[in-house]
């Protein structure tokens, strides 16, 4: 329990020092949301229009950035987050609540998939090394080095066109309504088989590759030996002596990719012009969009976070020898 | 005496095809009920890998290139292990044949508690043993090691390293088998700790009468617990006799070098020598007989010729064989 409050303790100290840094980097920034409007109007914009511009994103009076930082932690607390400059007037809350669900139901959804299928197909081709199974491990270096967004690419080229069943782009059909029913679930789906499929190919491959090679060093601990003299089944040694232990150093890695879910398919989601997180953080930062680039940051750092507690408690719960008593 | 396993001129390889290394060769070795038999022999000798090749064991691309392993069990006919099918194999395993191995701190799963580790053996070999029955016969096993059956439920590193041995030397028993192979069984662990548990394990075996391998390259071990020594070099056996007499009189230069190596507890003292040079290739092996390199007796005909164990021309001879030119044989064993 000691160990387990250390670990929360720790945890809430990263995530204070990173929303501090959240709040600092894009002051640090050269530039501010009217200079880009201004560029954007090609100097068109009289000095009255500008002056109203700073008056409305509410950069007009000249508090020191000391004042700033605690309004910020305040407005943190009361769950918000400022106004979107971008999608103004929008609350950037409602607008990370909008694109949260499309990037975690797909890239949550495949991740999970990818982990499952990957650890799967790593053990049997770990436990079977020499067989055929190795026959396919080119083949998925191959797909573990090809980036995501290429392979979209390539998905969009070959896959879609008018007459395909795979739509380009989108999330959902434009001529719908979001709202959990017939037509919009099954619509939703469609939109994100290829991105899922895309992600799932770059991705399972990791998985099979670190699973299969943790799988070839456990199998020559002197414990698998001792299992396979003790005339235990096949099935036991591979499943509850091998891959348990082979397992553990692929438990942090799964956690850690589950951080990333929010962040790390900003490019899929770009290509498919997906309605996730990535595709509006992309929009944030053409627009020097201080209040949703730090809305999207804070999603990012709290979900590595929690990531990274989770993996921790799936130690705990998976490897006897990190719990420090009993 | 009767056998218990005899091992019939066993050839053991790794690699495949001209560039295989051939470990054990033509290896006759038989084990007699209730006897310790100790293997002696510098690294890579071929001791463990006689060990792994007669269960079976031997990880790729480790394969057996001949020779045959009878065992004759306690009630019914002897038969082939190299012959058996993988489901036979599986049921001989442990049930018959049990190793304790070199690794005291690897050999135990380190994600497992030491009571799953223990009764999943019993599971594997009797499906229809109620888990009560289980949990008892591991807490028997426990304290028959000398362990509080109370640590059931620890995990492998919360033990010291002669705590874990001594769980794997009550796994090895769990099964009641007629063998116990023991390959360096103490190397880990510290002297008095080594003593503390081989003296247990003869008392065990007193107690339930197996027979014992035991395979080590401390030749003092072996002179103090077992019966009869077998002594390999470069893949071969070059002498076996009863402990005492390897002890006061071995006839084979290398038996010979490797007990003036270690110094003698009692009696009077003595010159400590090593052995000069250093252990054969096993890719690329000596013609003729493989010590003569480093025999400080070596004449004619040892680099020419291989000799063939056999029983020497002396009063004990018929209890006692090796392989050396200096002690012609009158026939060769096995």
């Amino acid at each position: 329990m000691k160990y387990f409050l250390q670990r929360i303790a720790f945890y809430l100290f990263t995530a204070w020092a990173a929303i501090t840094l959240n709040f600092f980097i894009p002051r640090l920034v050269p530039g501010d949301p009217v200079q880009s409007l201004i560029a954007k109007f090609r100097g068109q914009l009289s000095t009255e229009a500008i002056n109203s511009l700073y008056v409305l994103f509410g950069l007009d009076d000249n508090k020191g950035l000391w004042a700033q930082y605690v309004d910020y932690w305040k407005q943190l607390f009361q769950g918000d987050l400022g106004l979107s400059f971008t999608f103004f007037p929008s609350p950037v809350a409602d607008i990370i609540g909008d694109a949260l669900p499309w990037t975690v139901l797909l890239v949550g959804i495949t991740t999970v998939i990818s982990f499952l299928i990957g650890t799967g197909l790593g053990v049997f081709a770990g436990w079977r090394r020499g067989s055929w199974t190795d026959g396919l491990l080119p083949v998925t270096t191959f797909f573990s080095s090809v980036p995501y967004f290429w392979l979209g690419i390539i998905a969009i080229y070959l896959l879609t066109g008018p007459d395909s069943f795979f739509p380009s782009s989108g999330g959902f059909d434009s001529s719908l309504v979001p709202a959990w029913d017939q037509y919009f679930i099954p619509s939703a789906l469609q939109h994100s088989l290829l991105p899922a499929l895309t992600i799932l190919i770059s991705s399972v491959s990791g998985w099979i590759l670190s699973m299969r090679n943790m799988m070839v060093t456990v199998s020559s601990e002197d414990y698998i030996t001792v299992a396979h003299a003790k005339g235990l089944s096949e099935r036991r040694v591979a499943v509850s002596y091998a891959a348990r232990n082979a397992l553990l150093p692929n438990i942090s890695g799964f956690a850690l990719s589950l951080g990333f879910i929010v962040g790390g398919t900003l490019l899929v989601e770009i290509v498919f012009s997906y309605p996730g997180l990535g595709f509006i953080l992309l929009q944030a930062l053409g627009a020097k969009d201080y209040p949703l680039m730090q809305g999207i940051f804070l999603v990012i750092t709290i979900s590595v976070l929690v990531a990274n507690l989770l993996a921790d408690l799936a130690y705990l719960l998976l490897d006897p020898r990190t719990r420090k008593e009993g | 005496m009767e056998p218990v396993l005899e091992i019939r001129n066993l050839n053991v390889e790794y690699g495949l095809g001209d560039r295989a290394v051939r470990a054990v060769r033509d290896v006759n070795l038989t084990l007699h009920r209730g006897e310790v038999l100790g293997l002696a022999g510098e690294s890579g000798s071929g001791k463990s890998t006689l060990a792994y090749g007669l269960t079976r064991l031997l990880a790729p691309p480790g394969v057996i290139t001949g020779g045959e392993v009878i065992y004759h069990p306690e009630k019914g006919d002897p038969y082939d292990v190299l012959g058996l099918s993988d489901k036979a194999l599986r049921a001989f395993r442990w049930a018959e044949t049990a190793i304790v191995f070199q690794g005291a701190m690897n050999s135990l799963n380190p994600v497992h508690k030491i009571s799953t580790q223990l009764t999943d053996v019993l599971k594997a070999h009797d499906p229809n043993m109620s888990e009560h029955s289980r949990n008892a016969r591991a807490r028997e096993m426990l304290k028959l090691v000398g362990i509080s059956p109370d640590r059931m439920d620890a995990y492998p590193h919360q033990l010291s390293g002669g705590m874990r041995q001594r769980v794997m030397i009550g796994m090895a028993l769990i099964l009641q088998p007629q063998v116990v192979i023991m390959d360096e069984p103490t190397t880990a662990l510290d002297v008095v700790m080594q003593r503390q548990i081989l003296g247990q394990l003869i008392e065990l075996r007193e107690r339930l009468g197996f027979s014992v391998i035991f395979i080590t390259h401390d030749l003092s071990l072996l002179v103090e617990f077992s019966n009869r020594i077998a002594i390999m070099y470069g893949g071969r056996i070059v002498e076996e006799a009863p402990a005492s007499t390897i002890y006061r009189d071995a006839l084979h230069p290398y038996s010979k070098g490797l007990l003036s190596s270690f110094p003698a507890l009692r009696g009077p003292r003595r010159e400590l020598a090593g052995i000069p040079g250093s252990p054969p290739d096993l890719a690329g092996m000596p013609t003729g007989c493989s010590f003569h390199p480093r025999c400080p007796k070596a004449f004619e005909p040892c680099s020419t010729h291989i000799p063939v164990l056999g029983r020497p021309d002396s009063p004990d001879g018929a209890a006692r064989s090796v392989a050396c030119w200096l002690h012609p044989t009158e026939q060769p064993v096995g």
